[in-house]
């Protein structure tokens, strides 16, 4: 099996200075790998830690210690006390990340936020307009839309358009933090399609799916996450 | 695709700017201390922090205009031959910061020549190049308020009948026409109206990525921040507390200072 990914006794904690110095120990020995074509799937309760992981494995939050190593051009890359630069490269072309959420840049267009991807990676501007046209048109945003900057669309489109963003390159991994939750029977297929089109093509999935039917469609295997450290709301609370 | 797509594409091995162990104190935790940080090509590299705490000091003493009372500064020009800033000649200094570098004030004003029109002003590096073709230079004033959203027929009026924001976008164009390897900015959004703001990040962001360009740039705005910023320098009286990948820091931050830097701006 084609390892993509590779995590090893990875602990994350949040220190809040803030407030007294309390330290939550959010992961502590996370150890998993996911090959190409499979999808894992995080699984536990709320406040698990399933998105931290997520965000921990993008670079987004600081590892606390343990190892995250990815196939990278071909190379073993350790992300854990990488340079910025090395995590930039590796989020441009390697590592893909998906959530519900869409950051608006003002006046960038949706068609514009949706290539961007692509762009960066160098394809010609024609074949990455044709390309987000096409997951535009299947993810339902009526061209109307498309040269209008998202900020004023409604949360389902901005999702849609966020998700046709995460898509629109072959990503080798890619990290998916409920891209289906809250949409309609119709959109979440497209999603679902979308994701096993990934899979199909080489890509190593690792997931947050809270809807059962998503689960099935696309799981391959699951990694348990229970026992909570610290809920969400708590951690919340005290951030 | 294209070589300067190519050149992005491929991680560059080597920096544009070694900066080592720099201090200039004006007191005691005033100014700025043992600063070191490499800086590579298409790099866009953000110092933040609150007023007082050193950002502007640094972006003196990296742009030639301050000398350091220790540590040093090499920057390796585009023949590939390293320079040590401050042992250089004071004309090889102005030399760089009007070709290879950029400098974009906060203010307009103090970036342009509010005497003369929009197309000196852009023309004025080139012609420092020793480009004298009145077409050649007319041209590129045009070009160039195009590419920075001002109507070209404009070129023959003088700045101090544009808007701030257009003065700001006319000062940058002004910077970038002698295609600079690395551009210095001190909160160029800083003087500007929301509305205006927007536009001209959203224009900078493009220009950046485009040209390839290595940035500094000093803001107190940690929107400005995450939005043209790769990594980030967060300093405190005089000292770099806290350094990263710029989403890592604002949604992760490690030091006291950045948490509660972070924590303490108002979400609209």
């Amino acid at each position: 099996m084609n390892t993509l990914i590779e995590v090893r006794d990875l602990s994350k904690t949040f220190t809040l200075h803030q407030q007294n110095g309390v330290v939550l120990n959010v992961l502590r020995g996370v150890d998993f790998s996911v090959a190409a074509g499979e999808c894992l799937v995080l699984h536990g309760q709320s406040g698990a830690g399933k998105s931290t992981l997520l965000r921990t494995l993008y670079g987004n939050y600081l590892p606390a210690g343990g190892s995250i190593r990815v196939q990278h051009d071909g190379e073993w890359l350790e992300l854990v006390g990488a340079e910025p630069r090395d995590i930039l490269q590796v989020r441009q072309r390697t590592l893909g990340y998906v959530s519900q959420f869409l950051r608006v840049i003002p006046r960038v267009a949706c068609l514009d936020v949706v290539m961007e991807p692509a762009l960066a990676r160098g394809w010609a501007k024609e074949q990455a307009q044709a390309r987000a046209e096409l997951l535009l048109t299947r993810l339902n945003i009526p061209q109307r839309l498309w040269q209008l900057a998202p900020g004023t669309f409604s949360g389902g489109e901005q999702q849609r358009v966020n998700i046709a963003r995460g898509f629109m390159v072959a990503w080798p991994v890619m990290l998916l933090d409920e891209p289906t939750a809250s949409l309609d029977d119709n959109n979440r297929q497209v999603v679902l399609e979308l994701m096993n089109e990934a899979k199909a093509a080489g890509a190593a999935l690792i997931g947050i799916f809270h809807d059962r039917i998503a689960r099935a469609a696309v799981a391959d295997r699951h990694l348990d996450m229970t026992p909570a450290a610290v809920t969400e709301k708590e951690y919340a609370d005290v951030r | 695709m294209n070589q300067a797509l190519k050149n992005q594409l491929s991680v560059s091995t080597e920096p544009l700017l070694r900066v080592r162990d720099l201090s200039l104190l004006y007191g005691l935790e005033k100014g700025c201390q043992d600063v070191s940080f490499d800086l590579y090509p298409g790099e866009v590299l953000g110092i933040v922090g609150e007023s007082g705490s050193g950002k502007s000091t640094l972006l003196s003493l990296l742009s030639g205009r301050l000398p350091p009372q220790r540590g040093n500064i090499g920057y390796r020009d585009k023949q590939g031959q390293w320079l040590d800033l401050y042992s250089a000649s004071e004309a090889e200094r102005r030399t760089l910061l009007r070709t290879e570098w950029g400098f974009v004030e906060q203010n307009p004003r103090d970036g342009l020549r509010m005497g003369v029109s929009a197309g000196a002003n852009i023309g004025e590096r080139l012609m420092a190049q020793g480009v004298r073709n009145y077409q050649q230079l007319r041209g590129a004033g045009l070009d160039w308020l195009s590419q920075v959203e001002i109507d070209p027929q404009r070129i023959d009026d003088l700045p101090r009948t544009f808007s701030g924001g257009m003065q700001q976008r006319l000062q940058i164009a002004r910077n970038l026409v002698s295609s600079p390897r690395l551009v210095f900015m001190d909160e160029p959004t800083g003087g500007l109206d929301v509305s205006v703001q927007a536009r001209l990040l959203d224009l900078l962001r493009g220009l950046v990525r485009e040209l390839d360009l290595a940035v500094v740039i000093v803001t107190h705005d940690l929107a400005v921040a995450r939005l043209l910023a790769d990594r980030l320098m967060v300093m405190r009286r005089s000292r770099v507390v806290e350094t990263g990948l710029t989403d890592q820091i604002l949604d992760d931050p490690q030091h006291p200072y950045s948490q509660l830097l972070v924590s303490s701006v108002l979400q609209p």
